[in-house]
């Protein structure tokens, strides 16, 4: 197992995943696969070579910085699961 | 013909003569799907009232001389675009109750020019999935045999085509996953070039490689649909600015002195016999239409998969962060701090296959490894990308199998990730260099479809259409359907 179990616990801590205990096994087998089945990519000849981060090599489109959209808090926050006076709740970060 | 057999430009001829309603093929479909629809586990959502209304309004305004390009015709879209106040789960526990507030600039288009929407089809849990069996909402099957899968992600959107429960879908494709199901299901499926369609209102999963397309029963159809998906859009940051053609009227041409390319290593061990052969009989076909064909190689081609399994999962891990349990979608009960809602919400809200891959993407940016994983699979996507441009010197298209086999049993390949990740090892280039391609029917084996893979250089998506127009002309296994379904 390339990835030993301390390893995966960071990983999903570093993800914000709570992983079940009765998937944290399989998950590691499965992560060491992925990483073993990865890790050929070292053997690619890339020196001198430059990373491709966009895939027509574009550079990122900037626009201007201008209000575009309608405030529609109400609506958007149709969704969330605990809101009051159009805020987010979330627990007690400051005690 | 009956009004479920008919294309997109057969229902659009007979709209044009009177011979129908955009309300009766509406009706006819919405009875199909409710007929066939729960077999194949293929729809999220039926959308018949808003359906029947807009059909209805379509009818009146072709009445009145007015209307779109599209007006009256039916199309599914794959649950990963939003429509304003429709559901849209991306097929994921976590989006199961989200409400989009919005409509994709793709929806937008499509209602625009009068498409009428019949619902929203079932997928791969945010689009991470080869076989459809990563959704949240079980499997979709495949109208070939019900014991198999329809491939994925966007499997409800073929399967609901290869059945004739619409015409038409979209789908999404980061790795293959139009052109997959499309091979695996008997359909006609378009990924464009990156950059071609807005993927505003598209939930992202990898947004260096996401795109959006089609899947149709005909070549003809996927070009009357790109052309009024495709062109910039404001909204999407990587949209890019670049004139469409007319791709309908670009079919008729010959393939008169069409340089293909047939890429070597594409016939080698890992490609099963009969697809193998069912392919290069396609090639042949092409070749008598007036096509040369040329072998170019791909030397990199090995590195496709395992490339794409650093890139794709970096993005997934970034991109799913937004969801955190605070601002839409599940929300883990009695949290004890902000972590504790973080952790749960994600760990409970996501299934396996879509935390794997945020963990291997965390995996592969986290400090002591980027280097090794991401930046190295940014250098060989840069060698696979000058691949294709140098075998594009030398030819106008690259033809060959879509999938290295026919479609597979549910159940077959959920043991081992790798085995399920090589099903892309031919479609997956494409993404990486940001090409156009397209999946065509060219045979049958075992009963089973397979899939002739066309691959053409940035914006030749109209080169793409004519070839496969013109190698429909002369064949009709685009034509076949399960009987199931006829």
């Amino acid at each position: 197992m390339s990835l030993d179990k301390d390893q995966v616990q960071h990983i999903a801590m570093l993800a914000r995943l709570r992983l079940a205990d009765d998937e944290f096994a399989e998950t590691q087998d499965k992560l060491s696969r992925i990483v073993d089945f990865v890790d050929q990519l070292s053997a690619a000849p890339t020196d001198a070579v430059v990373p491709m981060a966009h895939p027509l090599n574009q550079a990122q489109r900037l626009r201007p910085d201008q209000v575009t959209e309608a405030n529609e808090r109400e609506r958007m926050q149709k969704n969330a699961p605990a809101v009051a006076d159009g805020l987010y709740l979330v627990p007690k970060v400051l005690e | 013909m009956a009004l479920h057999e008919q294309t997109l430009t057969e229902l659009k001829a007979g709209l044009d003569r009177g011979d129908f309603t955009a309300v009766d093929i509406t009706q006819a479909l919405l009875d199909r799907i409710a007929a066939h629809g729960k077999d194949l586990n293929a729809f999220i959502t039926v959308m018949g009232e808003t359906a029947l209304a807009n059909a209805g309004q379509a009818d009146k305004a072709r009445a009145a001389d007015q209307g779109g390009v599209l007006n009256g015709l039916p199309i599914v879209h794959k649950d990963i675009f939003c429509l304003r106040d429709v559901l849209t789960t991306c097929g994921s526990r976590m989006l199961k109750d989200f409400v989009s507030p919005y409509d994709a600039t793709v929806v937008e288009r499509l209602a625009g020019a009068g498409a009428v929407v019949l619902g929203k089809t079932n997928m791969d849990e945010f689009a991470m999935g080869s076989s459809n069996e990563t959704s949240f909402f079980g499997p979709v099957k495949n109208p070939w045999g019900l014991e198999y899968s329809p491939g994925g992600s966007s499997g409800g959107s073929a399967a609901s085509v290869a059945a004739r429960l619409s015409p038409a879908a979209t789908g999404t494709d980061t790795g293959g996953s139009i052109r997959q199901p499309a091979a695996l299901t008997n359909t006609v499926g378009f990924k464009p070039t990156y950059g071609r369609v807005s993927r505003y209102g598209m939930v992202a999963f990898a947004s260096s490689l996401d795109q959006a397309g089609v899947i149709t029963r005909s070549a003809e159809d996927a070009a009357l649909l790109l052309g009024v998906m495709a062109g910039f859009d404001e909204r999407d940051s990587t949209s890019i600015d670049h004139p469409v053609p007319d791709y309908v009227a670009g079919l008729g041409e010959s393939l008169d002195g069409l340089r293909v390319g047939v890429v070597r290593q594409h016939f080698d061990a890992g490609l099963d016999e009969a697809t193998g052969k069912a392919v290069r009989d396609a090639l042949a076909v092409l070749e008598a239409r007036g096509a040369t064909l040329t072998e170019v190689d791909l030397p990199n081609l090995d590195y496709c998969v395992p490339t794409y399994y650093v890139v794709a999962p970096a993005e997934c891990s970034s991109n799913m962060s937004r969801f955190d349990g605070v601002r839409f979608g599940h929300r883990a009960e009695d949290p004890k701090d902000l972590l504790d809602l973080y952790c749960r919400s994600r760990g409970e809200g996501f299934g396996a296959e879509v935390k794997r891959r945020i963990m291997t993407g965390t995996y592969v940016l986290s400090a002591g490894y980027y280097d090794a994983y991401y930046l190295q699979a940014q250098k060989v996507r840069q060698l696979i990308s000058e691949d294709f441009k140098k075998a594009f010197e030398k030819v106008d298209v690259i033809a060959g199998p879509t999938t290295p086999t026919p479609a597979f049993k549910l159940g077959a390949k959920t043991d081992d990730p790798i085995t399920m990740y090589l099903n892309d090892i031919y479609t997956i280039g494409a993404n990486l260099a940001g090409l156009p391609a397209m999946s065509t029917p060219c045979g049958m084996v075992n009963d089973f479809p397979v899939g002739l893979h066309l691959v053409g250089p940035h914006w030749a998506e109209a080169s793409l259409l004519r070839t496969a127009h013109q190698y429909q002309t002369q064949t009709d296994w685009h034509t076949r359907c399960p009987e199931a379904y006829r």
